[in-house]
């Protein structure tokens, strides 16, 4: 979430591997928990999206943290019924949110105008908008977990269609996302090969060279591979209209999900005003 | 950067929105107007490239890191309408598959880094880049001032919406319900990191990739370079030659200088502590700010921090020199002279970082 890392350990090689390979082993985490046996697993991916969405929106709506609370927990109790351990959400999210709203809501406890708490350099109101900024972040970046670790990519992007997204930026959207692995591997690959060729520890100025050029590299692998998967696309019969294959059916159950969610985000609403 | 969700209201996102939707809708119109169909997956992979190089930890002068957001390289390669659409995608797959980025945030952070973003690069590019050859210096240099003040755009404008947050959203306790930072706080908060970190981080892989670009494919700098003056052809002017018209001015301004001693009174709110123990000037003063009354002697901390630090050349008089109109031309003289002393020095040393380029790595 942070654009910059005073303390980052390591060198830059070692540092951007490090990224590079969370990255893709959360991209295959995720399409190896989509496909297991659970709850959230066998609805609808549209259901899914839109009740997820409506739950985020519903934590930024409503204006207390017990409603907010509540939603988090309804958040965990849905990643356990379908097989998403509890220390997974904790690693991959609780943690990483935690120390970056946190330390942007620290100086507020000590910044906002009003009561003092019991005395202390705090404010009652201070402490109240820390813990919003905290809790709504937490509450969302689970949600959002749970609904990437349940369904699989493809069909979260496929249902955007329900809220109107264009076609043709689905299609981008799908393909940039298989992409993103492949240049992940290949930038790992590229790195892996740099750092078993560095036997000395590299300057600031030279991994600055080696990131910039590396970047040019990419860039070069972009253009090259744009090009063949254009021509494969040709090769299939693309004329320029895309086309996405809505295959999925509303049954019983997916109605019933989509009631509750509908139900939880306007009762919560409701009462949250 | 990658606003988190809670952190903006509901309504500011609505906003955020629909400020994006028609970006988005005439970029799509564009870019599929001025394309063709090969669009399509150059836009995937240029948004997949975004994705990989916002990966990459930037070492920077200082000790820390800090990461590029690309938005300054795909707009000079794509242009800033393909750009917009390619660092979007690449936002919206971090928000929802990376939890980088929240997803009612998507909105506001396509318009700032996205739409913005690429906008103001675009124009930056243009306008530094000129008509120069695609090999120049001044190009490489170009692409890395728009990628520099792209992102600090953005988070400007990333700053101006925590901001206004604890303005309008309030419990009935007073408690700030999203952002709780006023502008005061955020812009100043947001802004020293990316004037001085991101930045810079931007900056470098722009003008890096750029420069890069120049040695090994220049045809991919030529989408975005509109008319370009051809470097065989037209040997640019020499600087001497182009310059000169400009040191003539500047001469004259520094022979004008005196003129600033016919200007009665100091700049409203430039006093020093010992004007408020003259009667004159405190006069002065009072009538320059709708008659409110100076006070008798300086506030207390305007009187300790301006003894920290005595000028040279205090009130652009030197002390040694006797005539007031000599000291102010000195003065002149001396503030141009530093001024383009450290700009040749900029100049220099971008030069010689040009030089070293990527092919040292």
């Amino acid at each position: 979430m942070s654009d910059f890392h005073p303390n980052a350990k390591g060198g830059f090689i070692e540092n951007t591997l490090e990224g590079l390979h969370f990255a893709l082993q959360r991209a295959l985490y995720a399409e190896a928990s989509a496909s297991r046996t659970g709850m959230l697993q066998r609805l609808d991916p549209r259901v899914k999206v839109a009740g997820f969405f409506a739950m985020v929106i519903t934590v930024a709506l409503v204006t207390k943290l017990s409603l907010i609370a509540g939603i988090l927990v309804l958040a965990v109790a849905l990643a356990v019924v379908s097989a998403i351990p509890i220390r997974v959400l904790a690693r991959r999210t609780w943690l990483g949110a935690f120390l970056f709203s946190g330390a942007i809501a620290l100086p507020a406890l000590f910044l906002t105008p009003g009561t003092s708490l019991y005395g202390l350099p705090i404010t009652v109101q201070g402490v109240r908008t820390g813990s919003f900024l905290v809790m709504r972040a937490e509450t969302a970046a689970t949600l959002m977990l749970v609904l990437a670790y349940t369904t699989p990519w493809t069909h979260i992007l496929k249902s955007l269609r329900i809220f109107r997204v264009p076609v043709v930026f689905v299609v981008i959207l799908g393909m940039t996302c298989r992409y993103i692995l492949l240049m992940l591997e290949t930038a790992h690959e590229m790195f892996e090969s740099r750092k078993s060729r560095t036997v000395n520890r590299m300057t600031p100025a030279e991994n600055r060279r080696l990131a910039i050029s590396s970047a040019g590299v990419l860039l070069h692998k972009t253009l090259h591979m744009s090009n063949e998967v254009y021509m494969a696309m040709q090769a299939r019969g693309f004329r320029g209209e895309v086309y996405i294959l809505d295959d999925f059916e509303m049954q019983a159950r997916d109605w019933f999900a989509l009631g509750a969610f509908a139900s939880v985000a306007t009762v919560s609403i409701l009462l949250g005003r | 950067m990658h606003i988190p969700d809670g952190y903006l209201s509901p309504a500011t996102c609505a906003v955020a929105y629909a400020a994006s939707v028609p970006f988005w809708r005439v970029a799509l119109k564009r870019v599929k107007k001025t394309m063709n169909s090969r669009q399509v997956p150059l836009l995937s992979l240029f948004a997949a490239l975004s994705f990989v190089i916002m990966m990459f930890n930037l070492p920077l002068p200082g000790g820390t890191t800090g990461h590029a957001t690309g938005i300054g390289l795909a707009t000079v390669v794509i242009g800033p309408w393909a750009a917009m659409l390619a660092v979007s995608v690449a936002l919206v797959v971090q928000a929802l598959f990376f939890g980088d980025g929240g997803v009612t945030a998507i909105g506001a952070n396509c318009f700032n880094m996205a739409i913005a973003g690429s906008l103001v690069a675009y124009a930056v590019y243009r306008l530094a880049a000129g008509r120069s050859p695609l090999a120049s210096a001044r190009r490489v240099v170009a692409a890395g001032v728009a990628g520099y003040v792209a992102i600090n755009f953005s988070a400007l404008l990333a700053a101006i919406e925590f901001g206004i947050q604890p303005l309008l959203y309030k419990d009935a306790g007073g408690a700030p319900l999203y952002c709780p930072y006023p502008l005061s706080i955020a812009i100043p908060a947001m802004m020293i990191g990316h004037l001085t970190i991101a930045g810079l981080a931007e900056l470098a892989v722009s003008a890096g990739v750029v420069a890069f670009l120049q040695r090994s494919d220049l045809s991919l700098l030529r989408g975005t370079a509109g008319k370009v003056r051809d470097a065989e052809q037209a040997a640019p002017p020499t600087p001497s030659k182009s310059l000169r018209p400009l040191w003539a001015g500047l001469a004259i301004l520094c022979v004008l200088t005196p003129l600033g001693i016919l200007a009665a009174g100091s700049a409203w709110g430039e006093w020093m502590a010992s004007d408020y123990a003259d009667t004159a000037t405190r006069h002065q003063i009072a009538s320059a700010s709708l008659n409110h009354e100076a006070p008798a002697r300086a506030p207390e901390g305007l009187a300790r921090l301006s003894s920290v630090w005595t000028a040279p050349f205090a009130r652009y008089a030197p002390p040694y020199i006797r005539g007031a109109g000599f000291g102010y031309l000195l003065s002149g003289m001396f503030g141009a002279g530093l001024i383009v002393v450290g700009f040749l020095l900029l100049g220099s040393f971008t030069r010689s970082a040009v030089r070293a380029g990527p092919d040292s790595a």
